[in-house]
Parts: C-alpha cells; sequence; structure tokens
C-alpha cells in the first residue's frame, strides 16, 4: 500500500504542458488534443479509446508514455479468434497433470488412513483447491498488466480486429481495472495502469466498451505539426527539405488514393530522402522513391503524372513558407 | 456553470450525440481538472469524454460553437458613439447619462440601461430572463413567439413602453433612441430564442420527423422527401450492416468432433481437456431480386434497390433484375454508378412501361434461371398486376422450387390483393413469405428477416 501512494502522488501531471513536454521528451510530438486526452486519462483514470488511419502514431503513442514514465509497456495485440485462453489467463493443464502424477503416492499416503469412499473425499475436500491455485494459472497479458507492481501501460492494439465477444471481456477490466476468474476470485490492479486501445475503425465498436473510454481521433496532423515531428524523427535533415517533403505529402493527400500517406510514410520517405544525400525535392528522386510513400501500384500511377506540379510547389512553399 | 454543462449535454443530444449519465459524470469531472478559462482545451475535453465517433466530434464541436456564442446584443442604429458602450461601467442601474447629457426623467432599469448602451448588462439581463423562462425546455418551433414574449416581459418590457411613452411627450429625440433601442432589443430576444431552439428543439423535431418518415408510404413522397428518405435508407443499411456483418460465433458452435477432440489431446492420455467442436455451416446470404419498376411500384423498387445494394458486407452475392414490359439484369449498373445516375439508367431502359409479369418471367427463366441456386433468396418486389396478360405463375413455381426461400413483397395493402388486375392470390401460393412493404419501416423489416435466415 504505501509503493501505490507514493506512485499516486507522482504519477499524474500537473497540466497538460507537462504532459506535451513529457512526451516531447519521448520523441513524440502531440497536438494538443493528444496532450489533453493523456493527461485526462490519468486524472479521471480512464482508458483511452484511439482512432484514426493507420500510421499517424497511435501505437507510438502507447511506446512513447510508457518510455516518458518509465514504465513497461504491455501490448496486446488482437486479431480474430482471440480468445480469454489468450488475452487474460490459462491453467496450466500439463502442469497440473504432471504434478498430480507426481503427487499420486502422496495422495495414497493422505487418503490411506480414511476407511470409506465418503471419508476419503471429506479428507480431500480438507486440502482445498491445490490444484487450482495461483501457482497454476498463466497469466496473459491482461493478467499480467494488472500484476505489475508499479503500475504499467497496456496497449490493446487494434482493437476493432478482434470479435465482439472479446469486447465484452475487455469491459471488466476497462471500468473496474479488475477480472474474475471464476476458481480463484477476482484479481484487482495492484497499481491502476494505463490503458490504450487502438482501432483503425475496421468495424464499430460496441457503444457499451465507447462509453468507458475517454475517444481519441488522430487524424494527419498540420503542416507545422508534422514538420515538427520530422524534425525529432530524422536527425540531420534540412530546414528546407522537411517543408519540402511535408508539403508534397500534404498535396498527395488531398488526392482520391485508396491508401493516403500517413506519418509514418512522411518519415520513412524523409529517412530514404537523408540516406540518399538529397538536400532538394526534385521530381526524379521523387519518382524513384514514389514507392515508399505510396503501397499500391494504382495510387503510384494516379500519383505520377502530378509529381513535377507539385514538387515545384512543394518548393516554393519551402522557400517562403 | 454546473448548469450550464447541463444545458450544453442536452443541446447535445439534441444535436445527435448520444450522452449518457455516466458519460456526463465523466465530463464533469473531466471539467473540473482542465477548468473554464481555455476554451480550445474546454472544447477537446468536452469532445473526448463526450463523442463517441468522427461524426459524433463533428457534431459536438458545431454544437459547442453555437452553444458558446451568445448572440450579439444588437446595437442600436446609432453608431457615432461605439466607444461608449465599452466605456460604460458595471454601475448600470445608476442615473448614468448619455452621451446628450440631458437628464432623464425617472426611467425603469431597462430603460436606463437601454440608454446607457451597457452592452454587458443588457447581455446579462437577457440571459437571466431566459433562464427564468426556461428557455432550455423549448422544442417546436411554433413555441418562438410565446418564449419571446415570456423574456420580454420577464425584462420588464410593460415599464419599457410606459417609460417610451412618457419620453414622447418630454423629450421626443430621446424616446426616438429609445424605441430603437427596444427595437435592438425585441431583435436580440428573437435570435436568443432561435439559438436556444437550434440548440434544444433539434431532437424532438428530428425524431418526429424520422417517425412520420418512416411510416410514409415510398410510393407517394413528396419531392422534398425523397432527400431526406435516401438518409434514413442508409441509415437502415448500416444499422443492419452493424446487426449482420458480424455473424456471432457461438451460434455457428455444432456438436462435439469426437475424433478432433480425441487426436487433440493424445498428448493427455486422450483425457479431454481440450474440446473441438464441429461448426455448423452456414451460407452466405445470395440474393436474386426481382423488382418490378413500373408506374406506382418504381419509387418502392427504388429504395429496395439501393438498400439491398448498401449491404456489401452482409449479402455476398446480390443479382438484381428489373422489369416492367420485358426483364433486364441491373447489378452491374447498380454497383458502378451512383444511386441517382444508376436509377435514371435503369428507368429509361425498362421503366415506366405497363407491367407484364408473365414475360418478364419468361424472360428470367430464359437466361438467367441458373442463377438461382438452393442457397438463394429470391426477392421478388411488384404489385403482381398483370394488366391481365398471362401470369405464368408456373415460372414462379419452377423458382421457388429451385430457391432457398422466394419472398414477395407487395407495395399495395392486403385488402387490394387479388382485386381487379391483381395476382397475387395465385402467385402467393408459391411463396415462403408474402408481405406488405410499402414504407421504410416495412422494408426494414422485410430485409432484416431475409438476412437474418442465413445467420
Amino acid at each position: 500500500m504505501e509503493h501505490k501512494k507514493i506512485m499516486t502522488n507522482n504519477l499524474p501531471a500537473d497540466s497538460i504542458e507537462a504532459v506535451t513536454r513529457g512526451l516531447a521528451s519521448a520523441g513524440y510530438i502531440a497536438s494538443q488534443q493528444i496532450a489533453t486526452a493523456v493527461y485526462l486519462a490519468e486524472r479521471i483514470e480512464k482508458p483511452i479509446l484511439v482512432e484514426g488511419p493507420a500510421g499517424v502514431g497511435k501505437t507510438e503513442l502507447a511506446k512513447a508514455l510508457a518510455t516518458w514514465r518509465g514504465l513497461k509497456m504491455i501490448r496486446m495485440q488482437c486479431y480474430e479468434g482471440l480468445d480469454e485462453a489468450k488475452a487474460l489467463y490459462e491453467w496450466k493443464y500439463a502442469k497440473q497433470l504432471l504434478y498430480t502424477q507426481i503427487l499420486k503416492d502422496k495422495l495414497g499416503e493422505v487418503l490411506g488412513g480414511a476407511d470409506t469412499l465418503s471419508a476419503a473425499l471429506d479428507k480431500l475436500h480438507d486440502f482445498g483447491d491445490v490444484f487450482f491455485s495461483k501457482e497454476f494459472v498463466e497469466p496473459r497479458p491482461l493478467l499480467q498488466a494488472l500484476e505489475q507492481p508499479k503500475g504499467c501501460v497496456l496497449l490493446v492494439d487494434e482493437i476493432d480486429k478482434s470479435d465482439a465477444e472479446f469486447e465484452s471481456l475487455l469491459l471488466e477490466i476497462l471500468s473496474d481495472y479488475q477480472v474474475s476468474i471464476p476458481e480463484l476470485g477476482t484479481v484487482a490492479a495492484l497499481v491502476k495502469p494505463t490503458v490504450i486501445l487502438t482501432s483503425n475503425g475496421e468495424r464499430d465498436l460496441s457503444d457499451a466498451l465507447k462509453r468507458r473510454c475517454l475517444h481519441l481521433h488522430i487524424g494527419f496532423p498540420e503542416q507545422k505539426l508534422e514538420e515538427r515531428i520530422v524534425e525529432s524523427r530524422v536527425p540531420g535533415i534540412s530546414q528546407s527539405l522537411r517543408a519540402q517533403i511535408v508539403g508534397f505529402i500534404n498535396q498527395v493527400r488531398a488526392l482520391d488514393l485508396k491508401k493516403l500517406p500517413s506519418v509514418s510514410e512522411t518519415i520513412d520517405w524523409a529517412r530514404v530522402l537523408v540516406l540518399l544525400q538529397s538536400t532538394e525535392l526534385d521530381h526524379e528522386t521523387v519518382k524513384d522513391t514514389l514507392n515508399v510513400l505510396l503501397k499500391y501500384e494504382a495510387d503510384i500511377e494516379t500519383t505520377m503524372p502530378q509529381v513535377t506540379t507539385f514538387v515545384a510547389k512543394a518548393g516554393r512553399q519551402g522557400v517562403f513558407g | 456553470m454546473r448548469q450550464e454543462l447541463h444545458r450544453f449535454f442536452r443541446a447535445a443530444r439534441g444535436a445527435g450525440v448520444r450522452v449518457s449519465p455516466v458519460e456526463s459524470i465523466d465530463a464533469m469531472k473531466a471539467v473540473a481538472d482542465v477548468g473554464f478559462s481555455d476554451r480550445g482545451i474546454l472544447r477537446d475535453t468536452l469532445l473526448l469524454t463526450l463523442a463517441k465517433s468522427e461524426d459524433e466530434k463533428q457534431a459536438l464541436g458545431n454544437c459547442f460553437d453555437l452553444f458558446f456564442s451568445q448572440p450579439e446584443v444588437k446595437e442600436e442604429t446609432a453608431p457615432e458613439d461605439a466607444a461608449e458602450s465599452a466605456a460604460a461601467d458595471s454601475g448600470a442601474g445608476e442615473t448614468q447619462t448619455a452621451d446628450a447629457g440631458a437628464p432623464l426623467p425617472e426611467l425603469g432599469d431597462l430603460a436606463q440601461m437601454l440608454m446607457a448602451r451597457d452592452r454587458n448588462a443588457i447581455a446579462a439581463a437577457l440571459a437571466n430572463a431566459a433562464n427564468a423562462a426556461s428557455l432550455s425546455d423549448i422544442r417546436y418551433f411554433t413555441q418562438r413567439g410565446i418564449f419571446s414574449t415570456r423574456i420580454l416581459d420577464l425584462l420588464g418590457i410593460a415599464r419599457l413602453r410606459d417609460d417610451l411613452d412618457t419620453l414622447n411627450a418630454t423629450n421626443p429625440p430621446e424616446a426616438e433612441r429609445l424605441a430603437a433601442a427596444t427595437e435592438a432589443l425585441r431583435e436580440s430576444v428573437r435570435d436568443t430564442v432561435n439559438q436556444a431552439l437550434l440548440l434544444y428543439g433539434r431532437e424532438e423535431a428530428e425524431n418526429l420527423r424520422h417517425e412520420i418518415l418512416r411510416n410514409a408510404p415510398l410510393a407517394r413522397l413528396e419531392r422534398r422527401q425523397v432527400e431526406q428518405m435516401k438518409a434514413l435508407i442508409r441509415a437502415i443499411a448500416r444499422r443492419l450492416r452493424e446487426r449482420y456483418s458480424k455473424p456471432r460465433k457461438r451460434q455457428r458452435r455444432g456438436h462435439l468432433d469426437t475424433r478432433k477432440t480425441l487426436r487433440r489431446n493424445a498428448a493427455w492420455g486422450g483425457v479431454p481437456f481440450l474440446t473441438s467442436w464441429k461448426r455448423r455451416h452456414r451460407d452466405r446470404p445470395k440474393i436474386v431480386a426481382l423488382c418490378d419498376v413500373s408506374g406506382s411500384v418504381a419509387q418502392v423498387s427504388d429504395f429496395f434497390l439501393l438498400l439491398i445494394h448498401s449491404l456489401h458486407e452482409v449479402v455476398d452475392d446480390v443479382r438484381s433484375f428489373a422489369f416492367s414490359g420485358n426483364l433486364i439484369e441491373v447489378s452491374d449498373i447498380l454497383d458502378s454508378k451512383s444511386p441517382e445516375e444508376a436509377m435514371g439508367e435503369i428507368m429509361s431502359k425498362v421503366g415506366f412501361g405497363s407491367s407484364d409479369y408473365g414475360g418478364s418471367f419468361a424472360d428470367f427463366e430464359k437466361d438467367f434461371l441458373p442463377t438461382v441456386t438452393p442457397k438463394t433468396t429470391v426477392i421478388v418486389l411488384g404489385d403482381a398486376r398483370t394488366n391481365n396478360l398471362d401470369p405464368r405463375a408456373d415460372i414462379l413455381r419452377t423458382i421457388s422450387e429451385r430457391s432457398k426461400r422466394l419472398v414477395w413483397l407487395n407495395p399495395e395493402g392486403r385488402m387490394a390483393w387479388g382485386w381487379g388486375d391483381s395476382e397475387m392470390p395465385r402467385y402467393s401460393a408459391f411463396c415462403s413469405v408474402v408481405r406488405q412493404c410499402a414504407t421504410a419501416k416495412q422494408l426494414e423489416r422485410a430485409v432484416s428477416d431475409i438476412v437474418a435466415t442465413y445467420q
């Protein structure tokens, strides 16, 4: 308890700016909305449900939060068919079986004194549920998160990929930070973990889940913010190139594409361009490296004819903006 | 301020954001933490705690902006001393003389305020009066008049009128100014009431409109309702998708698969720790839709096709056919074009003829009968009015025998079936289900039932 007290006194940041600074120290440039969400999540102890297109830094947010707080991050990747045996806990069947084999003789000894079957049964009852005790529980991510003595950041990634049943399973953890194991009772969190759920919006999540979370939508960042993100992630990139890259990508995002390039693509592309030692964005290099940015053949075909105009525009922005 | 938040929650519900009590408690807690000082942060906070999707965020953001932008208290039409209103102190009730410097006779509070052009005081008085008149209870636009009157009464319009009369007698120029100010005040009140209606009345009005729309006969919609109906159909499609696109796993579990279980548990000497279950086979929905697009049925077919083709996630395979005099396949048109264009093209190809059910069925039998398999649900939408031509019920029988189910949706009421040239009784003998389908509500139920049989 002593321990817990110290943690809760120390943990929540005292202002939204402090959160922004903290995340920045972990290499995550947060917009005000994101910072507000993290701040509130710690204050009113609610999970954050992060939605948004792929690659805008949903997972990254959890990682940055963990780094900043110096906490362990427990990640649970969701997929179809995920069930409680893989997410919550499982009995170690083999171990149980092995122990019964080993303890067979001992059992015989203990029960030896009993004359009748019912007496033996009574004796057996006295030992309680030896084989359904904590030693035989294999904790899976969710239970692990509750058992961390210092608290942790629990990332439930791509919750929309899991089944509806799994969502219901999460509800108890999300609202009360506890799980019920029928044989053992309720396990409550030692220190409430910071929970972050991410979703790509593949299907609509249930209202019950949504209502337990703060709902944060991360879209594509504004130009200035994205430049700062690139700056922090790709050291050694010149300011003009940075502005040109972001300007170019913002124009690409205005096109009607199957998969719009997001922040992670911007960063990858910036890295590639730095590796290629370009100092200016010119349409030859852009055409050669477009496949870093766009992941579909059709998208590349749509963008290709526009490259020259985009580069010119972005170049002007780099000079004046 | 708590009052203010409660009112905001009400307004948010009006804007279509579902705010449950728990959410409002959370929002309260969060707001208590971040405070009211920074409007941007307050907005983010409310958006985070209340809205649950991007659409809701949009709606709530708009609602927030509307809610926290109090309508401007109108300036009277004398612009020469705009600076004065800013200089006016809070001591509005005192005998603060206006620029003319003429000593005013005894005036009521409201008149004083107006003459002093103390905008803050007027705005505060207006807000108080609106509160006292419980303006947030406004529901329908017909209540605008009554609320305006109530607020003006509470502000003390009666006294103001007396003052105006006295001034008219004693000091005509001042009276003119006061009259202008009064007019401006009325306008402010009107704006306040309108804003409140926009904030709090939306929910009721929307519900009422939806209810009416859901039960309106599709065939006789007014032009302006058609757009709304399309939105409603989209909402229905979304609802059906949510309900049926993720089949529940447990329902698929059949009985125990003994062989698999034994094999899986071989490591434990055949003690069945892990069980394997057979999965019940489930067909993915396959639908063949035959739609009458002649005359009065056309509109219903329109909405039906719109609905069925927006269910891609639920229904794998839809083939749609439209007919009046003859029958053509329209699946490609519907899938590749926007609903409006598609409907236009279909209508220009087969629409608006007099219907010939027998001939159309014959067309279908000739070219498309193989599309009907034992997994298919065939849906016929039409009024079964054959214009006294051969109904060819025998083809319908063949279709019925080949298919999983044959559903007939008829926009006409049951009373009309069999009357005149309606062949419904003869056709219905071969249908698994026959139901009336004239309103959006019936349409939703019919499609929902069809999809549910595959679950």
